[in-house]
């Protein structure tokens, strides 16, 4: 079954089952490398994908097919930024924090998305619209601040931006 | 509001052959150069020539001798970096890996290549597989530029299709894969040696050296990891050979070929634009970013991400290559320079800078995983005006522990690198963070 995003669903009791898109995605990532364990992040990030996160029994799957411990899964899952192994919102804000950005003045964006939205840096809005996160440069640096909201990137964001930003995310 | 993609100053500029080989062939309108307009524009032919008419050897030691650098921050001659994968033909699995993991702050000229000109990223690449003897490549792209996957990935289908990744290429018995692979965030893993465990599938710390990658690499083969913008300079040094190549440097330059090169902050005219090495930092400034916003006045910049040091308005006419940075103090690094303006304190953006480095800390040796936060919670209480008389002192203490040779990788160092240099140049800014009334002495996070 495919596992809700529902923030209060912390506690999974449901057994985790990978889907049949998940498991053939993750064994045709497999074959790209010498050792089937490369394809521990890809499968992390095809899990996430279907499922907006990366719920608990995931790193026991993944594990049996990559023939690899959970724990090491587990270990790779904690390690990344970018894996989120617990219910996130709907659209992933990611604030370019660098010290370009700093410049631009990052932090008053961040401010104002705090006032809009009741959430700072590494919350999701009661809603469960969005997640705030911060991220290492994005590499618009002529174009600082720079926000990415799921996948598309913005340059040259001012408070006033903020909100026709986040209203273009449902 | 919408960025575009990566167009910029480099696109508009004045290019030709013979004095901008990376960027060139770059659209005015920004847009990715296919396999078509690629070839048209004498796209592969270096591959080709080199594939073709050249021994293995021979391509070796051309770049050996065009005194390519390393231009992802460190500066290691390339053609040393190949010369050290083994000699022994018995070991025929090696692996070519491209470091595409831009993340370093204020640095965003990987992008801009991999974005508009994917082919000449896989023709680099190639020609240095052939060089390498490698049989494989991967090229290690951060999760979130999601433009630059989808080029590279069109860009490689292209040359499947078109023969010119595959089995004997160009018919001359030479097979060469090529694979993105995209990461899941964390800085550390532009550190060649957490690169290759991360692509191995393992949390991305650093491995120590000796062995050296090119001996014992990814999945204990020998490898060798080089920038994107490295790699982009094999196919013009191959084409166009090494006098050519070693005359496109200003005079007083060191090293060889030209660079992607930025000025960001509050200039005029933010951008990037591809310079022969040994072009003056004030010409960077002035005459292509425009010089400072009116209204601003230039504190301070750092000459190339990050992990370099501040300089001041009169190190301006240093010479923009590795010597000519290291004469007045600090590093090069990525050749992307950031105008501090003199809004900035320099409390507050050191505070901003260190938490950037304590986060992307892996936490494998002690002195970066703790002495990093320790700095954060100074800096902080500096930045509030509480600071003791002692927090100068501990930072430059910090700077001295967690300084080249002390840790398990480059990341402390460039972390303290910039912390150095600001308290040199601007002591005064962090004693006025010290409090009036003596506060107790802050200890680090791990004491009890």
């Amino acid at each position: 079954m495919i596992q809700t995003t529902n923030s209060s669903t912390l506690i999974q009791t449901d057994r985790f089952t990978l889907s049949e898109t998940e498991r053939s995605a993750i064994e045709h990532e497999m074959h790209h490398y010498e050792d089937p364990r490369a394809a521990s992040i890809e499968a992390l990030k095809i899990v996430q994908k279907a499922r907006g996160w990366v719920p608990d029994g995931a790193a026991d799957a993944i594990g049996e097919i990559l023939g690899i411990p959970a724990s090491d899964v587990e270990g790779v899952a904690t390690f990344y930024s970018q894996i989120f192994r617990q219910p996130v919102g709907r659209h992933i804000i990611r604030v370019c924090d660098s010290m370009t950005c700093y410049i631009g003045g990052h932090e008053s964006v961040v401010a104002e998305m705090h006032k809009q939205l009741g959430i700072g840096l590494g919350q999701t809005s009661a809603d469960e619209r969005f997640t705030l996160l911060p991220v290492c440069c994005l590499g618009n640096c002529d174009k600082a601040p720079a926000v990415m909201i799921d996948d598309d990137t913005f340059g040259d964001i001012q408070p006033a931006d903020v909100a026709t930003l986040l209203e273009a995310y449902k | 509001m919408k960025a575009l993609t990566s167009i910029g100053p480099a696109n508009r500029v004045t290019r030709s052959e013979e004095t901008h080989p990376l960027t060139w062939r770059l659209r005015d309108d920004a847009q990715p150069v296919w396999l078509a307009e690629y070839q048209a524009k004498n796209g592969y032919a270096a591959a080709r020539k080199a594939l073709t008419e050249m021994a293995q050897a021979d391509i070796v030691q051309t770049v050996k001798e065009s005194g390519l650098k390393g231009r992802g921050g460190a500066g290691f001659p390339t053609g040393v970096k190949w010369g050290l994968m083994p000699a022994d033909e018995s070991m025929n699995i090696r692996y070519l890996l491209c470091n595409a993991d831009e993340m370093e702050p204020n640095t965003w000229k990987d992008r801009m290549l991999m974005e508009q000109l994917p082919h000449l990223l896989v023709e680099g690449m190639l020609i240095s597989a052939r060089a390498l003897k490698a049989y494989r490549g991967y090229i290690f792209l951060r999760g979130e530029y999601v433009d630059a996957a989808a080029n590279l990935n069109r860009a490689i289908d292209e040359a499947k299709s078109a023969g010119l990744l595959g089995k004997n290429i160009f018919g001359s018995g030479f097979d060469f894969e090529l694979f993105v692979h995209t990461g899941a965030g964390r800085y550390i893993c532009g550190e060649e040696t957490a690169l290759i465990n991360s692509l191995e599938g393992r949390r991305a710390n650093p491995r120590a050296k000796p062995p050296f990658p090119a001996a014992v690499g990814v999945w204990g083969k020998p490898t060798c990891v080089n920038n994107v913008e490295t790699l982009c300079n094999v196919p013009a040094i191959v084409g166009q050979g090494v006098d050519w190549y070693k005359g496109l440097a200003r005079p007083g330059s060191e090293d060889h070929g030209t660079k992607l090169m930025g000025f960001s902050g509050k200039v005029k005219k933010p951008g990037l634009w591809e310079l022969p090495f040994g072009v003056t930092a004030r010409e960077l400034f002035e005459e292509h970013a425009g010089g400072m916003r009116d209204g601003y006045r230039l504190k301070c910049w750092q000459p190339g991400g990050a992990g370099t040091g501040f300089l001041l308005p009169e190190h301006l006419d240093a010479q923009m290559y590795a010597g000519g940075i290291a004469k007045v103090g600090t590093r090069m690094g990525t050749g992307l320079a950031l105008a501090v303006d003199d809004s900035i304190n320099m409390v507050s953006l050191l505070r901003n800078m260190e938490e950037f480095f304590a986060r992307e800390s892996c936490g494998w040796c002690t002195p970066c995983r703790d002495g990093l936060p320790w700095s954060v919670k100074i800096l902080r209480a500096l930045e509030r005006g509480q600071g003791t008389a002692e927090d100068i002192r501990t930072l430059l203490g910090l700077v001295n522990f967690l300084g080249p040779g002390k840790t398990f990788c480059a990341h402390a160092p460039g972390a303290v690198e910039p912390l150095g240099s600001a308290i040199k140049y601007f002591r005064e800014e962090f004693e006025a963070g010290v409090a009036k009334v003596a506060n107790t002495p802050r200890m680090p996070a791990s004491t009890s």
